[in-house]
């Protein structure tokens, strides 16, 4: 009899190509996601090396970092410029390198386009138990349908390109179970959020977490996708759902998914990944949904969360002295005063996108807070990013394009945004935005800017206030 | 890549925990197609102090970094050890790294060193004044008075550092197990081949 295996060890295990003498293995890589910030590089590197991609059909190539949000063609359908150079130059890099080297390539300008990691899974690219890996830390994204999914950086792209394979040791595992049910106005975002405060921006290093219970489970696709995208701000390189039938549902009939028969041969498949009996863990924290509130981060790290019920707190609160130093450090730089109620604090713009949370779920649940409401005076910009062109289109033809315009917010175009200022949508220097992106890191949306992390529902509710607000008080 | 063995200077003593990639270097200097000249957007906000440590007469061009816990978290963005390395810095000492980073790294001949909190600490007060030595081939740090901290690394991270190796060239000589597994891949499992 074999050894219970959990999820993330029967994956591995099935795409090991050789071990050598040490623990590190010779992985196959499933799947590539390309995008013009992180691979220009690697294309370069391969040129000079002479080298080929040895697998152009397990990868595709999308732009979406750079991208502008606002329109892409004039009304005659011809492509607009980019006004920044640097950004038109890695977007005409991709479309280039793309077809030299016989990659498929999705145009910005394409219907399908949008964020690497809301295309992947959407256009079934993105299976379970496959490994997948893009230039991009929030690849641990497709972790939500059960994945193997991590970030890499330029040489690990070059390398897959060239090779179709990484050089990697084994992750130890960690399992995040959250029981119970949540509350009303409670999303998955509010999960993940409430499970890095716990862990820690630290607490996965080293690690694959793998979240399970009642309360995982119980999320459709696009909620696990938002937990697992933030596996990485726990320090875990990648995330793990189960997949299940939930999981299948969502990928049947998507383009690149299996067909026919081998739908049914690949279902079987799936099934048996699921972590078995008896197997274990390196590590276990178990979390009680119902001590779940909406949340949000009054900090420079991901850890820095509190329910929105909370106050800023006091860096002397901290045990460790160096989390006291680095909680006072944040504290100036967001403009706040320990003991302040969270439910005080001022907003004065608004994003509702990135890979976190731009997908059709969440565009409903914070047009759901926002329907006959209009956005508060002392919001100068709130822009409603959707994550790809389909969930655009998704969205216009449920009319909440409209509800957010008629609002006073912005309808975008699909892109990364205002999730890392490498575009135009910025936030400006010491101002706040409630976001629903993934990182408050200091500077990220911009610099000086300050981040408060919250779930669409909760950026929807704080663009009605124009101040962090309890969603639930919007609900009744 | 150049290899590295023996790196002996001066260590910014700059300590941090959880220093995120956008610090190392933001969004806006990932607008590049090359990998050089990185080095005058590290750390950005911090060096737009005039007295801050990396600029400082002391430490200008230190190919030591001391760090705290969790270094190079958050972005995959490998812009942040070329950014690094165009500072001038070789080694990085600190008690955790993010993986991404720690691999990145490598890769760029940069020697990521875990030493516990405590030499840390020790390291940080010598290198105020004085300089330090690290020594991959032994896998120590010392100092010029007493100190002597080892190091664990893994044995193949510490070749390709030693011997300044190219992967790709390493795993090519792979190529008839890679394909090997793509014949038994396409045998047991032909509809994870992309459908469309």
């Amino acid at each position: 009899m074999t050894r219970p295996r959990t999820l993330y060890e029967k994956i591995w295990d099935a795409h090991v190509v050789e071990q050598r003498p040490d623990a590190t293995c010779l992985i196959f890589i499933d799947r590539h996601l390309v995008h013009e910030v992180t691979s220009p590089q690697a294309f370069a590197g391969l040129r000079a090396s002479g080298r080929t991609v040895r697998r152009p059909d397990l990868t595709i190539a999308v732009p979406d970092h750079n991208v502008p949000t606002t329109p892409r063609l004039d009304a005659a359908g011809n492509k607009l410029p980019i006004a920044d150079p640097e950004s038109a130059a890695q977007l005409a890099a991709l479309e280039k390198n793309a077809p030299e080297f016989g990659i498929r390539y999705i145009d910005a300008t394409a219907p399908e386009q949008g964020i690497v990691h809301v295309v992947g899974p959407e256009q079934g690219f993105s299976l379970p138990g496959t490994t997948i890996v893009c230039g991009d830390s929030h690849t641990a994204c497709h972790g939500g349908i059960g994945a193997l999914a991590f970030g890499i950086g330029t040489s690990e792209v070059e390398h897959v390109l060239a090779t179709q394979t990484l050089l990697l040791q084994p992750s130890k595992t960690m399992e995040v179970r959250v029981e119970g049910e949540v509350g009303p106005g409670v999303s998955a975002k509010d999960i993940i959020l409430h499970i890095t405060g716990v862990i820690g921006a630290a607490g996965g290093t080293g690690h694959v977490i793998e979240y399970t219970g009642s309360a995982i489970r119980a999320l459709s696709v696009e909620g696990r996708l938002t937990v697992s995208n933030m596996a990485i701000e726990g320090g875990a390189r990648a995330g793990l759902i189960a997949p299940d039938e939930t999981t299948f549902a969502y990928l049947k009939g998507r383009p690149y998914a299996p067909k026919g028969a081998d739908w049914d041969a690949a279902v079987a498949y799936w099934k048996s990944l699921a972590t078995d009996p008896g197997a274990t863990y390196d590590k276990s924290v178990v979390i009680d949904a119902a001590d779940i509130a909406p949340s949000v981060t009054w900090g420079t790290s991901p850890e820095d969360v509190v329910p929105i019920t909370g106050v800023v707190p006091a860096p002397e609160s901290f045990a460790d002295p160096s989390k006291q130093a680095a909680a006072a450090k944040s504290l100036a730089y967001m403009g706040l005063e320990p003991g302040t109620r969270m439910q005080d604090v001022p907003v004065e713009n608004i994003f509702i996108g990135s890979c976190t949370n731009s997908r059709i779920e969440d565009l409903r649940a914070a047009a759901a807070v926002i329907k006959g409401r209009h956005k508060a005076d002392n919001v100068k910009w709130a822009i409603v990013v959707p994550g790809s062109g389909l969930v655009k289109a998704q969205a216009e033809a449920e009319g909440l394009d409209r509800i957010f315009t008629d609002a006073g917010l912005e309808w975008r175009e699909p892109g990364c945004s205002a999730c890392l200022a490498m575009n135009p949508d910025k936030v400006p220097a010491g101002e706040r935005c409630a976001s629903t992106s993934n990182r408050n890191f200091v500077g990220r949306q911009g610099p000086g800017a300050r981040t408060h992390l919250v779930s669409p529902a909760m950026a929807a509710a704080a663009a009605v206030t124009g101040k962090l607000t309890d969603v639930r008080e919007l609900m009744a | 890549m150049t290899p590295l063995d023996k790196v002996e200077g001066r260590a910014i003593p700059f300590g941090l925990k959880n220093v995120d990639t956008d610090v190392i270097i933001p969004a806006h200097w990932l607008k590049t197609t090359t990998r050089e000249g990185m080095g005058r957007g590290a750390f950005e906000s911090l060096r737009a102090d005039p007295d801050n440590l990396f600029d400082s007469a002391d430490f200008k061009g230190a190919p030591i970094l001391i760090a705290g816990d969790n270094f190079g978290c958050g972005s995959s963005r490998e812009h942040a050890a070329w950014a690094l390395g165009d500072l001038g810095i070789r080694v990085v000492i600190a008690p955790s790294y993010s993986d991404i980073f720690s691999g990145n790294a490598v890769k760029n001949g940069i020697l990521p060193v875990v030493l516990p909190q405590s030499a840390i600490d020790r390291l940080m007060e010598v290198a105020t004044t004085d300089p330090v030595f690290v020594d991959l081939e032994h896998q120590t740090v010392t100092t010029q008075y007493q100190d002597r901290f080892s190091f664990e690394i893994d044995p193949f991270r510490k070749m390709c550092l030693l011997e300044g190796l190219d992967e790709i060239s390493l795993t090519e000589k792979s190529d008839a197990a890679i394909g090997a597994y793509e014949a038994k891949l396409d045998a047991d499992r032909p509809w994870m081949r992309p459908a469309a």
